[in-house]
């Protein structure tokens, strides 16, 4: 065929369907995203410490493992309220002359999503401990320890924010001091937060829902498995900071284990807590907690599988709460 | 807290009943299969007494006289030296007597000599790419074992990991893409290069972006997150010029080429190379990539990048050495422009399955998905082509050293292709995605598929350019070491993989999930290790081609195609 001896012709109408095609699948797609969305009103814009720190974030490439996208599907539900939907982007532009956009949504989950770790995991103390030895916190993971944002220091300056290591991370007689490039990539960190929906605008969906087992970390309802489902939602939501041993981190993260306050009889203290965060024992060196119960949604079956587990783990040996009981004192605790 | 089997037990629509897990389960059957079937060949062929075959092995023109008794004739074309009787392939002292004598490559005449130095060049800047790109990605893996074995900004993960992915893609691959490409672009034309000169700009170019880039890159300047383009855009310009010179000079070789038609081999380089400077231009122009464009982007790009340039380019080569190896026509024209057509079709339309379910309009991705299954067109007419090409002379396999190298890249085709169309029904993405399941495809295809078909490209055009022939017991371990290392590697990371989406379907705590990954990965870095020292074995085979002791293949009748 002539067509096929004529290389001007044959390549020519090659490009040409390649080029057609693109336009149709890439560049009208994308040209027609860009102008159809526009920031959700409740969002703020990054500024100062938080864009440095996002900077920090993509020079050492941390999007190869932690993703920023909540899918619409029940198993992402753990990562944030509502899927992630294209206004969640639409503020993000060019970063300058020499980068590209980045939204940062990944493609591989190696380690958390991290759409909401702003409020997740809203301690500052934490994502600096976790920064400079992620083992200290939590044994099993795998992240790159970064010390190169951070500086040792015999004797801290005044205005230094001083990291307390405990003892095997710890470097001998010094201390370590955040550099303000952690303080700017944790700054970052937190201000990652899923903006609200403008009032009446319904949330998508999450798809598969009746996916059984995905409910574990949801409802889970007041069954009898209370322990069970304590033991996931312990380590889904407190042992990060207070460990899997229930001890703690020595002068960072307070034990749980022989906590009077964890085996009180009387559970309306370690409620209010979990409701609405604790900062009175800052003189000893333990950072804020968070209301860890409102910025992780948690159900009142949720809460009540969880101090269960803890008044019964690690030698604790209070008595069972019952649900009602729970609910009860919750109601009484306002928000 | 958890195990496997409870995993497996629990995930409630029964894993063996959805079509992805079948057509997956089954599809990697096949390479396995044929692993076994391939040792089962060689052992067979060592196994018989030297004197009745394998000393015969390398007999090119005496083939015909002695088909009766010969099982399996050489493959070959008629040797200029007729003189050098029936048997010649005797080596006395040489070889290892356990290792069949492979037939050796037959001396093509008058390759311009200053081609052959550009066109080695280029192969051995590749391996240099190969041994420093899987050296970082040995020790990526080596990380996920051990994450404290270094506390330097510049190794650490983050910044290492696209240096391996960039130098093994534009380095490794791209490099030795372009260099067998010089050399099927002049033959099939029966012309000279169009310019030695562009060659060695291209040359030049390419390698200034791999080697500027991975400095880049682990200084910590990149291009913002999306995965194959994290090079600024100085530094991925060059190679793009690279390319476009590249591509100016097949295209003038080919309109002075002396046949009337264009082989097919330069159909699939040419396009490839037109479309890899559409997809970088695409992805690094700035005008569409506000918001999720970028992602829409990024999806288009990643995926047109592996099988727009790599995958076509690649598909080209092996139209043009896979026949030439088995001496044999390709088995069918129709079939490769069936394919061409179709795998332009289909293959540019995917790319945004690589974020289902995410916020990216839910037709774009409906569209890929379907394309992803339009894909079974191209690959089915591709992989039977090659395999039909195959029939009648599979008995060549075990007395050839390229052919296994391009057999398994035509089986990974098959099975990598297809399981990317299985990885995109909505079901599987679901378990599979974010997983070190994709990162096994991206092995099985971009390692299974494009190395090893480079690889038997490689073997089958430099012993004809220097006239040095590898050491076979070397290049059999070079196989078999890749080859098992890339099983070792993939299956116990699909695995995993499965088992870490079901895990997170369940609702089992994140951190538990990475406790389940930890035999997975350690699994992962001792098949990266066994991979990792088949590419020196691959450096050293490459070491004695180029510059090792001359044994001249088809010219002295003597030595003629002695085993070294």
């Amino acid at each position: 065929m002539k067509f096929y001896r004529n290389h001007r012709l044959f390549f020519s109408a090659v490009a040409s369907l390649f080029i057609f095609l693109t336009v149709v699948i890439a560049i009208i797609p994308a040209l027609h995203n860009q102008l159809s969305y526009a920031p959700l009103p409740g969002s703020e814009p990054l500024t100062g410490d938080a864009l440095k720190g996002k900077a920090i974030f993509v020079a050492n490439g941390c999007v190869a493992c932690h993703t920023q996208q909540v899918r619409n599907i029940a198993m992402d539900r753990t990562w944030g309220d509502r899927p992630s939907i294209a206004a969640d982007y639409a503020g993000i532009r060019r970063t300058d002359l020499w980068r590209n956009t980045a939204t940062l949504m990944g493609t591989e989950r190696t380690g958390p999503d991290l759409t909401s770790i702003g409020s997740r995991q809203p301690s500052d103390v934490w994502h600096l401990l976790h920064l400079y030895a992620p083992r200290s916190v939590v044994p099993a993971s795998i992240m790159p320890a970064y010390p190169w944002l951070f500086e040792e220091k015999s004797q801290a300056a005044p205005g230094d924010t001083v990291v307390t290591v405990p003892p095997p991370f710890a470097p001998a007689d010094r201390q370590v001091v955040a550099r303000p490039e952690a303080l700017q990539l944790v700054a970052y960190l937190l201000s990652l937060k899923q903006a609200p929906l403008p009032d009446g605008t319904a949330s998508p969906d999450f798809l598969y829902a009746g996916t059984p087992g995905n409910e574990t970390a949801g409802a889970a309802a007041g069954t009898g498995a209370g322990i069970a489902d304590g033991a996931t939602l312990y380590a889904a939501n407190c042992q990060a900071c207070h460990q899997a041993n229930g001890e703690g981190l020595k002068g960072a993260f307070p034990p749980l284990k022989g906590s009077p306050i964890v085996t009180d009889d009387d559970p309306s203290r370690i409620l209010t807590i979990i409701m609405k965060g604790y900062n009175s024992r800052e003189k000893e060196g333990y950072p804020a907690m968070p209301p860890i119960g409102v910025t992780n949604k948690l159900t009142p079956s949720q809460i009540h599988a969880i101090i269960n587990h803890e008044r019964k783990s690690w030698g604790n040996q209070a008595r069972e709460v019952p649900l009602e009981e729970v609910t009860k004192v919750l109601a009484g605790i306002a928000p | 807290m958890f195990s496997i089997a409870a995993i497996v037990a629990q995930s409630a629509p029964p894993l063996w009943g959805q079509p992805g897990i079948v057509i997956t389960c089954i599809l990697l059957a096949i390479p396995l299969a044929v692993g076994v079937w391939l040792l089962g060949l060689k052992l067979g062929a060592a196994r018989r007494p030297p004197d009745s075959e394998s000393s015969l092995s390398g007999s090119g023109h005496g083939a015909g006289m002695l088909a009766v008794n010969e099982p399996h004739p050489a493959a070959g074309e008629p040797s200029t030296a007729p003189s050098s009787g029936l048997i010649r392939n005797v080596d006395q002292s040489g070889a290892i007597r356990f290792i069949p004598a492979k037939k050796a490559a037959l001396r093509r005449p008058e390759i311009h000599r200053p081609l052959a130095r550009l066109i080695l060049w280029y192969l051995g800047a590749a391996t240099l790419w190969l041994l420093f790109g899987t050296t970082i990605g040995e020790y990526l893996g080596i990380k996920f074992v051990v994450p404290d074995a270094d506390h330097l900004s510049w190794l650490s993960f983050g910044r290492l990991r696209p240096v391996h992915t960039n130098a093994v893609f534009w380095g490794w691959a791209s490099l030795a893409m372009i260099g067998l490409g010089y050399y099927v672009v002049a033959r099939v034309g029966n012309v000279r290069l169009a310019s030695l000169k562009a060659g060695w700009w291209t040359f030049g170019l390419m390698n200034a972006a791999v080697v500027l880039g991975s400095i880049a890159l682990m200084v910590g300047i990149n291009n913002g997150g999306g995965e194959y383009r994290e090079y600024v855009w100085p530094i991925m310009l060059l190679f793009a010029a690279g390319i476009a010179i590249a591509l100016w000079n097949f295209l003038a070789t080919i309109a002075r080429r002396q046949t009337s038609e264009i082989y097919i081999s330069n159909w699939y380089m040419v396009a490839a190379l037109m479309f890899v400077i559409t997809i970088v231009l695409v992805a690094y122009l700035p005008f569409w990539q506000d918001g999720l464009g970028e992602t829409i982007i990024q999806g288009y790009y990643m995926h047109q990048g592996v099988g727009m340039w790599f995958m076509m380019y690649l598909l080209g080569l092996t139209y043009y050495f896979l026949p030439q190896q088995l001496n044999t026509p390709i088995f069918s024209y129709s079939l490769g422009i069936l394919a061409f057509w179709t795998q332009i079709l289909f293959y540019t339309v995917i790319g945004t399955h690589h974020f289902v379910f995410s916020s990216i309009p839910w037709s774009i991705q409906t569209v890929a998905i379907v394309g992803s299954m339009g894909m079974v067109i191209p690959v089915v007419a591709g992989t039977a082509n090659f395999l039909l090409t195959f029939r009648g002379a599979f008995h060549k396999l075990s007395g050839s050293y390229t052919l296994p190298f391009f057999l398994v890249g035509v089986v990974f085709y098959f099975t990598g292709s297809l399981q990317g169309t299985a990885e995109a029904f909505r079901w599987t993405n679901l378990i599979w995605h974010f997983t070190d399941f994709t990162v096994a495809h991206s092995h099985l295809t971009m390692y299974g598929i494009i190395t090893f078909l480079l690889w038997a490209c490689i073997y089958a055009v430099v012993p004809r350019l220097t006239g040095r022939e590898p050491p076979q017991a070397t290049v059999g371990a070079h196989f078999w070491m890749a080859l098992i290392g890339l099983l070792f590697y993939s299956i116990p990371l699909m695995l995993g993989g499965t088992l870490r989406g079901i895990a997170w379907l369940d609702g089992v705590p994140f951190v538990d999930t990475l406790t389940l990954m930890a035999p997975f990965w350690l699994w992962r870095a001792i098949g990266g290790t066994l991979m990792w020292l088949s590419h020196g074995i691959f450096a050293y085979n490459m070491y004695k081609m180029i510059v090792g002791r001359v044994r001249d293949v088809g010219v002295q009748g003597a030595t003629e195609g002695a085993a070294n």
